[in-house]
């Protein structure tokens, strides 16, 4: 296992209306243990797409590339299977499942998390209890867990969810995708201390952002510049503040 | 009387001997208006999405004396171990559509009797000459139960129990019951059906609910899979009156709940909701016919079915708004779930108002089970068989909570939870 997330040469492409539009083109990106990463770049440049695809999305064909994670080759395996071995992605926009009670949709994908990394699965109390707490250190009312999966929920509680939801599958890596839409400031620093409190060397992250804002909360230790396809640009965390100044025509420009 | 035989065609012909032996005038009523039209075939409207051709593969004898009572037994505990609260409920348990005493567990607060005992008197609401299983019926009926909640009394709750013992021979029968609650009667009713072997079942259920009065009605149907089981039911609800029925059907190879309701009075209520969830080659009819023969009524039908393997589904619901019926609030939706390619379901809404100041809606809908909403779950670790059975069960549980008596929604719960785990185990 040379490195814990390793992308190479990845090409993914959607069918959308009948047409085959080519969305990833080559997208090369390493991402050690315990470092978070960070991806920026303008709309349509294909982060989401990448996101989607490393979480297993079955509407993008992968036409090249590959991807390990810890040493598996990634995009063999089913999504949950990916979720079992510790990757999470927290959606840009959270599906609502109406008639899934929140608390026990939560419980379910522990225990099946934990069923298949060879943990004891959760009891009811046990599982509340920890919920609980988690939602609490989110400063989610607890009404949330008692209500169905995302219905009803505002953007800000959805994204807090989402949280919630990688606090307790404890995952070893993370996407977040556009997490920070939508936020006010006192909830990106609420959803930012979320994911910073799972920073460790055994927790990695790859944060996708439109905003430098998220990334004052949630230090990277990479940040990506992403334009049609492909990384075309990586640096230190001082890029984003040039980002954030100069916009993203330059950099474009001059990768061109 | 061989001269009948010879003019019954089709699916009658399964019953010719036995509608030969019947005596009675209202019986030989009955089967004249069964001569003049038959058992319906799919040229008539009310029967074009379901066919009654199963009825024609087998001849249906009348119910042996005896039965397997073990088996009886097992059914019957089969529909009572699954909820706490419904073990020692009061029953009134009928195999093969006669009333038998060792199983039962009669209720107090009303009075019970049966058809056997009494002479058969049609209700003016269930017509032969309008329908002709409720002329197979009023022809072959033997037995059912007659309920009689008296003025002001709550009842509480109860279960009428239906159990289908058939053996190698198919069986048929066509019990007759009567639920008549007096003004500010309450009951909460659960009609649970079970059987094993090929039989059919041809109940006619009258109910009439008096002014004030409020009937909760659970109907929960687990006929075995070889199992015909076409029901009807009338239902008269007076001023102010509530009739609440839900009714959840998984078993039968061939099923039809129909319901003929008729809001009589200002400020009645009414709803006729229900579920089914079928796979195979299963069948299930859910028809209704609502009438608002007043002002100020209000009627509800949310009907869910998920349809799988080559399953057919069907939904008729007729609301009819007369003239005098001003200030009707009607609502009626069916949503199926398609989860196989060759599952399917025939829906069709009617809205029929003759009154200029109403509000009615209807609507439905038909789709497959959410692919975002499927990898959103697989995303979380929650394998594919599971996410999948996890939306099915979302789907139909926002059906059950319209279930009001809590207790029959609980029960309901845990059958649909048994119902499922015996699929899968089957799968």
């Amino acid at each position: 296992m040379s490195q814990f997330l390793e992308i190479s040469g990845l090409c993914a492409r959607i069918d959308a209306d009948g047409q085959e539009k080519q969305i990833l083109r080559g997208v090369d990106l390493t991402i050690p243990p315990g470092e978070v990463h960070a991806i920026m770049g303008p709309n349509g440049c294909g982060k989401s797409t990448l996101s989607y695809v490393l979480a297993g999305r079955e509407d993008y064909e992968v036409t090249a590339g590959s991807v390990t994670f810890k040493g598996q080759d990634l995009l063999a395996m089913e999504p949950e299977e990916r979720a079992a071995a510790g990757l999470f992605l927290a959606f840009q926009s959270p599906i609502e499942l109406p008639g899934v009670n929140n608390a026990n949709f939560l419980r379910t994908a522990v225990n099946a998390v934990r069923r298949a990394r060879g943990l004891e699965e959760l009891d009811a109390v046990a599982f509340l209890k920890m919920a609980r707490e988690a939602a609490k250190s989110l400063s989610m009312a607890p009404d949330m867990l008692k209500r169905n999966v995302n219905v009803g929920f505002s953007g800000g509680e959805k994204k807090r969810n989402e949280v919630l939801q990688m606090t307790l599958l404890q995952p070893s890596f993370a996407i977040l995708d556009e997490t920070d839409s939508g936020l006010d400031v006192d909830a990106l620093r609420i959803v930012a201390e979320g994911v910073n409190r799972l920073r460790s060397p055994d927790f990695s992250a790859l944060v996708i952002t439109h905003h430098q804002k998220l990334l004052d909360y949630l230090v990277p230790d990479r940040i990506h510049v992403m334009a049609k396809g492909r990384i075309i640009l990586s640096g230190g965390p001082e890029l984003a503040k040039k980002i954030d100044q100069e916009g993203y025509t330059k950099f474009l420009a001059e990768a061109a | 009387m061989n001269a009948i035989s010879k003019d019954m065609s089709g699916p009658l012909s399964s019953f010719a001997q036995r509608l030969n032996d019947v005596e009675g005038a209202e019986r030989q009523a009955a089967i004249g208006a069964l001569l003049r039209t038959g058992l319906p075939d799919r040229h008539v409207e009310a029967w074009k999405y379901t066919s009654l051709r199963p009825l024609s593969a087998q001849e249906f004898q009348a119910p042996p004396a005896q039965y397997d009572a073990a088996q009886a037994k097992s059914l019957l505990d089969n529909l009572l171990s699954q909820h706490d609260a419904v073990q020692t409920l009061p029953r009134i348990v009928f195999v093969n559509g006669r009333f038998v005493k060792d199983l039962s567990l009669l209720p107090e607060g009303m009075d019970v009797s049966f058809f056997s005992q009494k002479s058969l008197t049609v209700d003016v609401q269930a017509s032969p000459d309008r329908d002709p299983l409720v002329a197979l019926n009023t022809a072959l009926v033997e037995d059912g139960a007659i309920l009689h909640v008296a003025k002001g009394v709550d009842a509480g709750r109860m279960l009428l129990i239906s159990l289908g013992v058939a053996g190698d021979t198919a069986i048929s029968f066509h019990p007759r019951h009567s639920v008549v609650l007096e003004e500010g009667a309450r009951l909460c009713l659960l009609s649970l059906s079970a059987g094993v072997g090929p039989y059919f079942h041809n109940p006619v259920t009258e109910v009439t609910v008096g002014e004030s009065a409020k009937l909760y009605h659970t109907t929960l149907q687990t006929e075995g899979m070889q199992a015909i089981a076409l029901a009807t039911t009338y239902v008269q609800v007076a001023g102010h009156g509530v009739y609440n029925s839900f009714a959840l059907g998984l078993g039968s190879l061939l099923s039809r709940h129909e319901v003929h309701a008729r809001l009589n009075a200002p400020h009645a209520q009414l709803h006729v909701n229900g579920a089914q969830n079928l796979a195979n080659h299963q069948v299930g009819d859910i028809t209704s016919v609502i009438t608002h023969a007043a002002s100020d009524c209000i009627s509800r039908q949310t009907v869910r079915n998920v349809l799988d393997g080559h399953a057919r589904g069907v939904f008729q619901g007729k609301v009819l708004v007369e003239q005098v019926a001003q200030k009707t609030d009607g609502y009626q939706m069916n949503q199926a779930l398609l989860l196989s390619e060759n599952a399917e379901i025939d829906a069709k809404p009617e809205l029929e108002i003759y009154a200029d100041d109403v509000r009615c809606s209807h609507g439905a809908t038909v789709g497959a089970l959410d692919d975002d909403q499927l990898f959103y779950m697989r995303s979380r670790g929650v394998p594919e068989a599971q996410a999948r059975h996890i939306l099915i069960a979302a789907f139909l549980d926002e059906a059950l909570s319209l279930i009001e008596d809590e207790t029959a929604q609980e029960y309901c719960r845990a059958m649909l939870a048994i119902h499922f785990s015996a699929e899968r185990k089957a799968a």
